[in-house]
């Protein structure tokens, strides 16, 4: 069996998810399993086409935001989902949502992107992330 | 890890100004597509490569072949073994 490493994805700024889908490619890339738990701002991160228009940074550095965007731009950087899909393309990426989110925030799995697996409680992420090498909480 | 290093590539990517894990995700993808015994170069301005893509290839089980420096880059060269 693979190492694996988990992360629960709490945050939906795209700074922190940046460096969740960037630990993420690193994990992949060695040969890791990646399991994500998106809970909370992860879950709304993840809510079909979000991607495309969040713009939000960690309210701490809110006054770098326009800076670090057009930063990004102009380095050509890869942008989180970017990451993810690589990361899927090479290695076994598993995204869970949680159940508890959903059922506050009134959502299905069909109002998330595509590239979330499945609906899970806490309990099945812990019985994935007992055995992990790494565990974040981004 | 510098001069030129007499080896003649099969394919080489130009992932300069790619940013990390850019060049990296390049040399993973230009792997896969290579027949074993392949030898692939990959450039790259990113200076985390100097240790990642070393690490990569030892962990995937390929043959790191070394890297050329260059004015603002790295030439890193090695052989698909597997």
């Amino acid at each position: 069996m693979k190492e694996r490493m988990s992360i629960v994805l709490f945050s939906g700024t795209v700074d922190k998810l940046l460096a969740a889908s960037i630990l993420a490619t690193g994990a992949a890339a060695m040969d890791m399993d990646v399991e994500i738990f998106l809970t909370t701002w992860g879950i709304e991160a993840f809510r079909k086409d979000a991607y495309k228009t969040n713009t939000r940074i960690s309210s701490d550095f809110a006054d770098y935001g326009s800076t670090m965007r057009e930063l990004m731009t102009a380095k050509k950087a890869p942008t989180w989902m970017e990451n993810i899909l690589g990361a899927r393309e090479i290695g076994n990426v598993h995204i869970a949502a949680c159940s508890m989110t959903l059922d506050l925030f009134g959502l299905t799995l069909n109002d998330l992107e595509p590239i979330v697996d499945e609906i899970t409680g806490v309990a099945s992420f812990m019985e994935r992330a007992r055995e992990s090498k790494v565990s974040l909480f981004i | 890890m510098s001069g030129t290093i007499d080896t003649a590539v099969d394919k080489e990517i130009d992932a300069r100004g790619s940013f990390c894990p850019g060049p990296l995700m390049e040399l993973i993808r230009g792997m896969k597509v290579l027949p074993v015994g392949g030898v692939l170069a990959v450039l790259s301005s990113d200076p985390g490569s100097a240790k990642d893509i070393p690490a990569w290839i030892a962990k995937a089980g390929h043959e790191f072949l070394g890297a050329e420096q260059h004015e603002g880059y790295t030439r890193y060269i090695a052989r698909k073994a597997r």
